[in-house]
């Protein structure tokens, strides 16, 4: 193996070109901008330096890796010198050490722990892991700490699969103590492992190798998380204050420089910066001339009164470089104004802050006030909206920490999936961006106009096949037909989810449109979202074998979801509401004025959905599904909610769907399953577990639905594009 | 790992060492002329040599090959700032056998954005000299600024780009609470007003009447002739009676959203308007009006007409009554582009479509209509005149839409077939359960 590569990379060593045509000669040779004469006109930059042989390329990679941290030791490990690739080669998995009985684990690093082993990136397999997690609790290493852990060299070394550290992930917020504060202090030796750490500082951040990552509050939730606080966008902003900052003052020391020379720029006006000697035991001992009042000036004001009356909020180091005014800025929409050199802001590797944030420099105080005054309106509107977009996407609890954490170094292990920029900085965020799915942005369903893309002209309908006979069926057949006969439909995938053969050819109808049959294999409920290879369109159409649809109908609510290609446009909606006397969520399927769910035996949706049903959502929600053979809907509209935090679209529908119509118009036929109160019940049930998986309701009411521009209006039949929708047919067919 | 689909090129095994001709590169006894072929490639293979860095690297870009970068702890070029996941696949050295399966898997789509970037960095970033200084001084600039430095999608996407994102991007649905600003732009016809302002007042969410006194010939009616209503009423007056003066981003107008609405207007209930303004809180960076209207491009003419009334489909709202962020008032005044606003101005016509345009062409959506009303009717006017002023209004508004194109360079209306109704109109169910039941004349 050895051998083979080095013969590969000696063969190579010359200029080391490497062309690969895939596709590409068609490309260019239908003419894309090349032409002879640029041909002609290229010169290389190679020169004869360049194809001398060299020693070193004798040499594997892996040997050159143990040279290097051989040299440098730990302290310049980058991925390629410290990390093993190797075990990273099939999907990315992470394992956490068992915890040992008795072992100390503060609440927060509980948190931790749990989000992983509650992640689709959780193993229990060692031998399938890339990166390990060691169950000591590594977040407090402030020996004067109460939460700090004792004797953890000896249980770091222990570790089985230690070795130096290596692929191990290391999660820790403080480090250091009074009244040095050393950095770099863990009071045990990480090796080779990845540091996830808070306030790291440029000194000693190990670029693209460690995590810098935000000091987030012990009381930090543990999913869900607050919302931001911006719910309008008023413009312009018209808030109080300019810039604002509370906190205490360090009389002497390190990081004390920068907030004790705060009070330089305040004025008192716009700009309040309040600081306070009182605290700790002996300030008095310390205490300078403005303490007195400064700390008269500090109780004059309330920090959130500031916080959310203040366009800027400064945001100075600590003793330690990162502070927690960061994160309460950046939650409550006050764009953060750093004062903290050296400061490796957290995420830095993936997140744009320049869309987020002011970045001040300690040593120029003095500028500070001038340049937030130069920020325009429109500069501040976005970068408000940003620091929400960033808060509810990668930090507002101790899960969407740890994932950013798990995602950053999931793209650097697989580099060729690994998002760019630009999918970090937008909304959804990455955290939603399953990279196997594709390297195309446009074959997403967000970024549509974000790119100048148009969503596919075209869909498949999937029909979700329950019953054995269902070919003998007439309304099943109608149901072929009305969707066949869309000039979009492209193909019509019948998912048979029944414990018999499929039914032969001749038992379906001959259609326009081609029909495949997928016998699932589970025939459980949650195949209706697997993403088949078959689905080749942007656009899937979700039916149920009895669904009752016009081509029509179909036709409309296709040319909807072009408009709404991120949201689930369908036909019967129901509601969600919070059950004050049970004190949990209700489900409602009555007639309401307004709706949170589109069911999904009628409604179009983006196939990427498939994908983040099937492989982003973690395996035991599907279980339960399929366990109740229900609610699969029900957690799909969680799901895109989640994803989009915008309600589904209902568009009009001629004929009344199933369990409404069973419902309200003929509460005494008891066949169908939906009218059962168990299935209702459950749905209650679902709702609950799912809010509660998600940690918040992610839900959304809407008020509307939208109809053909010329719906029910007083002209002729004949003018409107969409005729069948307004067509009365007296009495639904109930088959 | 060779197949046909791959070229691997070494030096020649010519005669002279010592005078390699660096125009030619060889695959066993083929020879290709280099840099040329490299045109030929979807991908080229860059591995370290001596260095970590490969003038190859030059070549391939300049030749718009996508670079395929095997070279361990190599910084790339200007990685500060430049993302080259964008442009390069770039792999660990010991992934050399994996790249036939990675290449491969990458779509048409994606190796055609890849190239793109490829040709920006290096038109941009690397063409010559000059351009790989000036990049380096703008880092530093970058550093030395940090507040105003050169943002991402200014360093890595390539322009003209033909995507926009909406300036409000934040999926958002703001609060009831605050309510919106009627704002009424008014002359002389104070009795009109005055219905209007009485009619309007009745709406729950209306948080305050801005008049907007267009006459600088009258003073407006002392206060207490204006109607009693239970919401606050502030009036303005204008230096000069222009039509743009409707959407000025005026300090009094402390909502997000704005309901423009004329003096003429009596025929909207509170239902209605109470639902537009619902229908805006869900889609706060769009226009939501009543009547819709179209642009249809005229094969036979080569111009863009425009079309009112009766189509299936609409792109285009009457700002008579339409709710819209305040920040478009902002863009309207201080950003429209070319001599659109004076023109209004001048003409006194078409600021509707002017504001049309420049909402979908900073969002790149389409307005939402709401409710079937097609038109507002204008009690005053008798049957023959309204036919004859319709038909020249009509040219007029379609002269607007050619005009407007061409000064944007593009067509930035977006057509959809939907509007917006609420959930259980025309629904068989009580109408008393309804919550906007005063909703659905034409």
């Amino acid at each position: 193996m050895q051998a083979k590569k080095r013969y590969i990379l000696v063969t190579f060593s010359g200029v080391l070109l490497v062309l690969f045509y895939f596709g590409g000669l068609r490309i260019l040779r239908n003419g894309n901008g090349h032409n002879v004469d640029q041909l002609s006109s290229l010169r290389s930059y190679l020169d004869h330096d360049d194809v001398h042989y060299d020693q070193d390329l004798h040499i594997s990679p892996r040997q050159r890796r143990v040279a290097r941290t051989n040299l440098y030791k730990n302290h310049k490990c980058r991925m390629e010198t410290c990390f093993d690739f190797s075990l990273c080669k099939g999907d990315f998995k992470v394992y956490v050490y068992p915890t040992q009985e008795g072992e100390k684990v503060s609440e927060a690093y509980q948190k931790i722990l749990a989000s992983i082993r509650e992640s689709r990136f959780y193993t229990s397999d060692p031998s399938k892991a890339c990166v390990f997690v060691p169950s000591i609790d590594t977040l407090d290493r402030d020996h004067l700490s109460p939460d700090y852990v004792k004797n953890v060299p000896t249980k770091i070394k222990s570790l089985p699969l230690w070795n130096n550290g290596q692929n191990h992930v290391i999660f820790n917020l403080y480090s250091g103590t009074w009244p040095d504060y050393t950095e770099l202090d863990l009071s045990f030796d990480q090796g080779q492992a990845i540091l996830a750490k808070a306030s790291l500082s440029f000194h000693n951040f190990r670029p693209k190798f460690d995590i810098s990552i935000p000091l987030f509050p012990k009381d930090h939730p543990k999913k869900g998380g607050n919302r931001g606080d911006l719910q309008t966008n008023n413009f312009p902003i018209g808030r109080k204050y300019l810039l604002v900052f509370k906190g205490k003052r360090y009389l002497s020391g390190i990081g004390s420089e920068t907030r004790n020379a705060l009070f330089h720029i305040h004025n008192g006006q716009d700009i309040i910066l309040l600081t306070t000697c009182k605290h700790g035991k002996s300030w008095e001992k310390y205490k300078d001339a403005r303490c007195e009042q400064d700390n008269a000036d500090f109780d004059k004001y309330d920090f959130h009164i500031l916080l959310h009356n203040s366009t800027f909020c400064l945001v100075p180091r600590g003793r330690r470089l990162g502070s927690f005014r960061f994160l309460e800025s950046l939650q409550a929409a006050c764009i953060p104004v750093l004062l903290s050199n050296g400061w490796e802001l957290p995420f830095s590797e993936v997140i744009d802050w320049n869309k987020a944030s002011i970045l001040g420099d300690e040593r120029l105080l003095l500028q500070i006030p001038s340049i937030v005054r130069t920020i325009g309106n429109e500069e501040i509107m976005s970068l408000r909206q940003q620091t929400q977009f960033l808060w509810d996407t990668y930090f507002s609890s101790v899960d969407k920490i740890v994932m950013t954490t798990l995602e950053i170094i999931q793209d650097r292990v697989h580099k060729h999936l690994a998002r760019d920029g630009f999918v970090w900085n937008r909304s959804p965020g990455a955290l939603v961006m399953v990279p196997q799915y594709s390297e195309n942005l446009a074959s997403f369903p967000f970024y549509t106009s974000a790119i100048g893309v148009k969503p596919s002209q075209s869909f498949t309908a999937v029909v979700l096949a329950t019953t054995p006979l269902v070919t003998q069926s007439v309304t099943f057949t109608k149901l072929l037909k009305s969707v066949a006969k869309s000039a979009h439909a492209a193909k019509i995938l019948v998912l048979w989810n029944v414990d018999r053969p499929v039914p032969l050819k001749s038992k379906w109808p001959t259609l326009e449109v081609p029909l495949a049959v997928v016998d699932t294999e589970t025939k459980m409920i949650s195949s209706r979202f697997y993403p088949y290879d078959q689905i080749e369109t942007d656009a899937v159409l979700s039916l149920d074998e009895d669904a009752l649809l016009t081509t029509d109908e179909v036709d409309f609510a296709f040319s909807v979801w072009q408009s709404f290609a991120d949201r689930i446009v369908g036909y019967p909606s129901r509601s969600h509401f919070w059950d004050e006397a049970k004190s949990k969520w209700g489900y409602t399927s009555k007639w309401t004025n307004d709706y949170s769910i589109v069911l999904t035996g009628a409604a179009f949706y983006h196939r990427y959905y498939n994908t983040l049903f099937s492989e982003y959502l973690p395996a035991k929600l599907r279980h339960r599904v399929d366990e109740l053979g229900n609610c699969e809907d029900i957690l799909m509209n969680f799901l895109v909610s989640h994803v989009i935090k915008l309600p589904p679209i209902k568009v009009t529908q001629r004929k009344i769907y199933k369990e409404t119509m069973l419902q309200s118009t003929n509460p005494v036929r008891k066949t169908s399953e939906w009218l059962e109160p168990q299935h209702f019940n459950d749905r209650q049930t679902c709702m609950n577990e799912f809010a509660n998986y998600f940690g918040y309701m992610p839900l959304v009411r809407s008020q509307m639905r939208l109809d053909p521009v010329l719906y029910k209006d007083m002209v002729s039949n004949l003018r409107k594009r969409y005729k069948q929708i307004e067509l009365v047919d007296a009495r639904p067919r109930t088959s | 790992m060779e197949s046909e689909s791959i070229l691997v090129l070494d030096r020649c095994q010519s005669v002279n060492e010592d005078v390699l001709p660096m125009n030619k590169l060889c695959h066993g006894l083929h020879e290709f002329q280099y840099p040329q072929i490299l045109q030929e490639a979807t991908f080229c293979i860059i591995v370290r040599g001596a260095r970590l860095g490969q003038t190859a690297l030059s070549d391939a870009m300049k030749a718009g090959c996508i670079p395929v970068v095997l070279s361990d702890t190599y910084v790339m070029p200007f990685s500060d700032v430049l993302d080259w996941k964008r442009a390069a696949v770039i792999l660990n050295e010991e992934d050399l056998d994996q790249i036939p399966s990675i290449l491969t898997s990458i779509s048409p789509a994606g190796i055609s954005s890849m190239r793109k970037q490829v040709k920006f960095f290096w038109n941009h970033y690397f063409s010559s000299i000059t351009a790989i200084t000036m990049t380096t001084l703008k880092v530093i600039n970058d550093r030395v600024f940090p507040y105003a430095a050169t943002t991402y999608d200014e360093w890595n996407i390539p322009q003209p780009d033909p995507g926009v994102t909406s300036p409000l991007f934040l999926p958002l649905i703001p609060p009831r609470s605050q309510g919106f600003t009627a704002v009424i732009l008014t002359y002389d016809r104070v009795d009109s007003l005055f219905k209007v302002i009485m009619e309007i007042s009745q709406t729950p969410s209306l948080s305050k009447v801005l008049v907007v006194w267009n006459n600088q010939q009258k003073m407006p009616p002392p206060a207490a002739e204006w109607p009693k209503i239970n919401k606050p009423l502030k009036v303005v007056q204008t230096k000069e009676n222009k039509l743009s003066n409707r959407f000025y981003p005026y300090d009094e107008i402390e909502t997000e959203a704005v309901l423009a609405i004329d003096d003429d207007i009596i025929m909207l209930t509170p239902d209605e308007l109470e639902f537009g303004f619902e229908v805006w809180r869900e889609f706060p960076d769009r226009l939501v009006g009543y009547p819709g209207r179209l642009h249809l491009y005229d094969e036979e003419t080569g111009k863009w007409k425009y079309e009112s009334e009766w189509t299936n489909d609409l792109s285009m709202v009457l700002t008579g009554a339409a709710f819209y962020h305040k920040y478009f008032s902002h863009l309207y005044t201080n950003s429209m582009p070319g001599n659109i606003k004076n023109w209004v101005d001048e003409h006194m016509n078409c600021e509707d479509i002017a504001m049309n345009f420049i909402v979908s062409n900073y969002t790149g959506k389409a307005p939402i209509k709401v409710t079937p009303r097609k038109k507002f009717k204008c009690p005053e006017c008798t049957g023959e005149q309204i036919i004859s002023a319709d038909q020249s209004h009509m040219v007029e508004r379609s002269e607007c839409i050619t005009r407007f194109a061409d000064i944007y360079g593009r067509m930035p209306l977006q057509t959809v077939e939907f509007r917006a109704d609420p959930v259980l109109y025309k629904d068989p169910f009580p109408e008393e359960l309804k919550r906007f039941r005063d909703v659905g004349s034409l």
